[in-house]
């Protein structure tokens, strides 16, 4: 895009306040535009292209919509700037008061945005087709949002495989209010756990989300993927890394679901699937372990793992809590 | 055929508190409802403050994270149903019988009534700020279980809610009323001018969805303490069912948001445009289609929760559609501009603000209309600066700029004008240095809600916090603008605006409008 040919319809007489705040707007899109090129998390002010082939479909849609409505704003701000220094009263502009109305003009002014609509609507449209269609996944993973961690339970063959992940520790301490400890000395602050989910690049990763007591929500800005971890339902979104995206990407929770919200965050460790292979041959290996000399009382997550798709332990007796029932 | 009214005992307002108590007379209620929404701009503004304070930078340094969420609940509740609204209304009841030509409002008793629940639910809400638990927490938008969760606060929130809809449901009835039976012989509908067809058609839409709301919350006490499951999926219940419910609801309140702010704007240009509106007619068709759109979009706030995809996209175009009535007004006002006469008082600064600003708003509603789109967007603070802009320059601005419109015709005296261009300029610097980083906030990954965020989110969110400062004190300027005026100034006359006045009822009377005005019905010009 060339932002220098762009940039020049926004000129006008200097000095009128509509066309400082066009430009700095415009400047700041642009910014948005270049910055944002080939960069797989956020530059700071745009989303992510991201690493899975829906977060660059919705990334191409994002962008074309945004453009749209700068070429729009270019045109209805542009005149209403020119509006406000053409005619002036101060300049001795004298109103048309035979200026009432146009029917023509209403209908050209209707028109044209339906067109506009049409024209976004149309590549939405697909996209979102895409990204409902949820068949024919390689692995199936269901993630539980509790208040106020993650868990995820591999289905299928690697059924068995479950854990909790849940803020790390340092994070944690630091969070704490007159903790003393500054954020910025804590790697990856509020967006580091201590069990990752781990999944292969280059296949479809189907994850059933639920709940076991508020609504949550399961968001990953480098995947593009955003839904809502509801009790009682399940929501089911699919997730490919594109090959060579291998690596550590991560999300937050996004639903308010009380005091602890912002501290449930979600990280994803996206390997090879050879790798990945690996780790899931190391897991079951290490649940052969558990079932052959049962751990101690105090490791939950053994005992879990050790009866594969259990339903999850019944929360702190409140009333009305919803259960999760396969 | 004129009919006088016989007023010969109460020339004068009563003495003492005894007036504002038992007012009927609907300058007085529209100026306690105005004084009592400023009142409740700055203990909402003040909420606001603190959240901003402690998102200045990462780490907890000022509250609990759960009174951080009691805080981000309440500023929304009272903004919306302590400032906005009743803002709104009051303007209502001071211009609309004075716009028709009536000499008050149709049921001035009820009037009365709708005026004085506000206070009482007001402070049984903010007094939950102080009861065991704390004040709700759940968001302004209550979803359950969440909601469920919190204890003595919950009870109160529901009573203060339901309160707040009846006196708005009153209200919108004695709109209607005033309206539809009390216009001066020759007053057609279509001669009516747009502020008043603004709160017609607003009516209709608070008779239809506070009701709803009602029935909403009322299904959360059930769930809460007579055992009933509506909510609850373990009973046979659904948590979605609420969002839908109270999406119905809530996407029509923010039209009733925003509706009013249409008619005060498109006042207020053509004035100083010293031309009338252009597309008068279409105006109202766009709002009437913009009202009855908001009955069919509510599903768009819930892109995320795993509707099924039928849904999802006809959401997504009947929320696309709504852009299109928006944008005929929006070139109705910059048309009525156009070969104009234009100055820039300060009702003139804020209603170009609102053009620009709410526009910028509107373009960040059709991105968010986007399904795939709304997947990263929905949320986040992307969502946050969405309805900040549409809300704060939009409605927030059309009312300073209604008030800065008829404060002289309601005080007889001209305000401070240099105090008043300063508080715009000090206010639109600083709204657009609060809001505009928040989408980028939003694009970059930060979520709404969080009293805490990861180091990259650091930078905007400092310059999002010092816009806020910035704004809130601007606004100390707009009271003392207000309280000066009232206590004196340069004499107003009848045409505040000298040549630029236009030909509304309300400006054929005197400055300041006499106790009872249009005691006999005015005569209407044919033409």
């Amino acid at each position: 895009m060339n932002v220098n040919r762009l940039m020049a319809n926004v000129d006008g007489p200097a000095g009128t306040r509509g066309v400082a705040l066009g430009r700095i707007l415009f400047a700041l899109f642009a910014l948005a535009a270049a910055g944002s090129a080939g960069a797989n998390t956020s530059n700071g002010y745009n989303m992510p292209p991201g690493v899975t082939v829906l977060s660059r479909d919705i990334y191409q849609l994002h962008m074309l919509v945004l453009w749209i409505c700068v070429a729009i704003a270019v045109v209805v701000f542009g005149a209403m700037i020119v509006a406000m220094v053409r005619f002036r009263h101060s300049r001795g502009a004298v109103p048309d008061v035979t200026m009432l109305h146009s029917t023509k003009v209403e209908i050209v002014w209707t028109i044209i945005p339906v067109l506009i609509l049409i024209a976004m609507a149309v590549p939405a449209t697909k996209t979102l087709l895409r990204i409902e269609d949820t068949r024919n996944s390689a692995l199936t993973i269901r993630v539980t949002g509790y208040q106020w961690k993650w868990q995820y339970q591999y289905l299928g063959d690697d059924a068995g495989i479950g854990f909790f992940s849940t803020l790390s520790e340092e994070s944690n301490f630091a969070r704490q209010l007159h903790s003393g400890i500054d954020p910025r000395s804590v790697p990856h602050y509020l967006q580091s756990v201590d069990h990752p989910l781990v999944i292969p690049s280059g296949v479809k990763v189907e994850l059933l989300l639920t709940s076991a007591d508020v609504i949550h929500a399961w968001w990953v800005p480098d995947f593009g993927m955003k839904r809502s971890a509801i009790p009682g339902f399940i929501n089911d979104i699919w997730i490919k890394v594109l090959p060579g995206k291998e690596g550590v990407y991560r999300g937050q929770c996004a639903a308010l679901c009380g005091r602890d919200h912002g501290f449930m965050p979600i990280v994803v460790d996206v390997k090879t699937p050879a790798d990945f292979a690996k780790w899931v041959a190391r897991q079951k290996a290490a649940l052969k372990q558990a079932q052959a000399a049962p751990a101690p009382i105090a490791a939950p997550s053994a005992a879990r793992a050790a009866a594969p798709g259990l339903v999850p332990a019944k929360r702190v007796a409140r009333p009305l809590t919803a259960q999760v029932s396969n | 055929m004129a009919h006088a009214i016989d007023t010969a005992h109460d020339d004068q307002p009563a003495k003492g508190i005894k007036r504002w108590l038992f007012a009927t007379n609907h300058k007085d209620i529209g100026t306690m409802y105005l004084v009592f929404s400023l009142i409740m701009f700055f203990v909402g503004g003040s909420m606001a403050m603190v959240i901003r304070a402690e998102l200045f930078e990462p780490g907890m340094q000022i509250v609990d994270p759960g009174f951080f969420n009691e805080l981000t609940t309440m500023h929304a509740l009272v903004m919306i149903f302590g400032a906005v609204m009743p803002a709104f209304v009051g303007l209502a009841n001071w211009m609309i019988p004075l716009q028709v030509g009536s000499p008050d409002m149709a049921l001035p008793r009820m009037n009365n009534f709708s005026f004085w629940i506000l206070p009482f639910a007001f402070t049984l809400l903010l007094s939950t700020l102080i009861v065991p638990g704390g004040a709700p927490a759940a968001g302004w938008t209550m979803y359950p279980p969440l909601s469920l969760q919190f204890g003595d606060s919950f009870p109160m929130l529901i009573f203060a809610i339901h309160l707040l809809g009846v006196s708005s449901i009153m209200g919108a009835i004695n709109v209607i009323v005033t309206i539809l039976n009390m216009r001066a012989p020759g007053m057609t509908l279509l001669k009516m001018p747009l502020f008043c067809w603004s709160w017609l058609i607003t009516a209709y839409l608070l008779i239809a969805v506070m009701p709803v709301l009602a029935g909403a919350v009322t299904m959360l006490l059930t769930d809460h303490f007579f055992g009933t499951s509506f909510f609850n999926a373990a009973g046979g219940g659904d948590p979605m069912m609420f969002e839908h419910i109270f999406w119905f609801f809530g996407h029509p309140e923010v039209y009733i948001m925003i509706l009013p702010a249409f008619g005060i704007i498109s006042e207020i240009i053509p004035t100083f445009s010293r031309k009338p509106l252009f597309g008068a007619t279409s105006m109202i068709y766009a709002i009437a289609s913009i009202a009855f759109l908001s009955f069919i979009v509510w599903g768009h706030h819930m892109f995320v929760d795993g509707m099924p995809l039928s849904a999802e996209v006809f959401f997504m175009f009947s929320t696309m559609l709504i852009a299109v009535p928006t944008g005929v007004k929006v070139f109705n006002w910059t048309a009525t501009m156009w070969r104009g006469s234009l100055s820039f008082e300060p009702p003139m600064l804020f209603a170009v603000g609102f053009l620009f600003m709410f526009t910028i708003g509107g373009f960040s509603g059709l991105m968010l209309a986007m399904v795939p789109a709304d997947f990263q967007y929905n949320q986040t603070y992307f969502v946050v600066a969405h309805f900040h802009y549409v809300l704060v320059p939009g409605a927030v601005f059309a009312i300073m700029g209604a008030v800065y419109y008829w404060l002289p015709k309601w005080t007889g005296h001209m305000y401070n004008m240099t105090l008043a261009k300063t508080h715009f300029w000090l206010s639109t610097i600083f709204v657009n240095v609060l809001f505009f980083p928040q989408h980028f906030l939003g694009l970059a990954g930060m979520p709404r809600r969080i009293p805490d965020y990861a180091v990259q989110f650091t930078d905007w969110n400092m310059v999002s916090s010092i816009g806020a400062f910035g704004f809130g004190l601007a606004q100390i300027l707009f009271a003392v603008a207000i309280i000066q005026c009232v206590r004196g100034g340069q004499k107003a006359t009848a045409k505040v605006w000298g040549d630029a006045t236009p030909t509304g009822l309300e400006w054929t009377i005197p400055s300041p409008a006499p106790y009872h005005s249009f005691t006999t019905a005015p005569e209407i010009p044919a033409a």
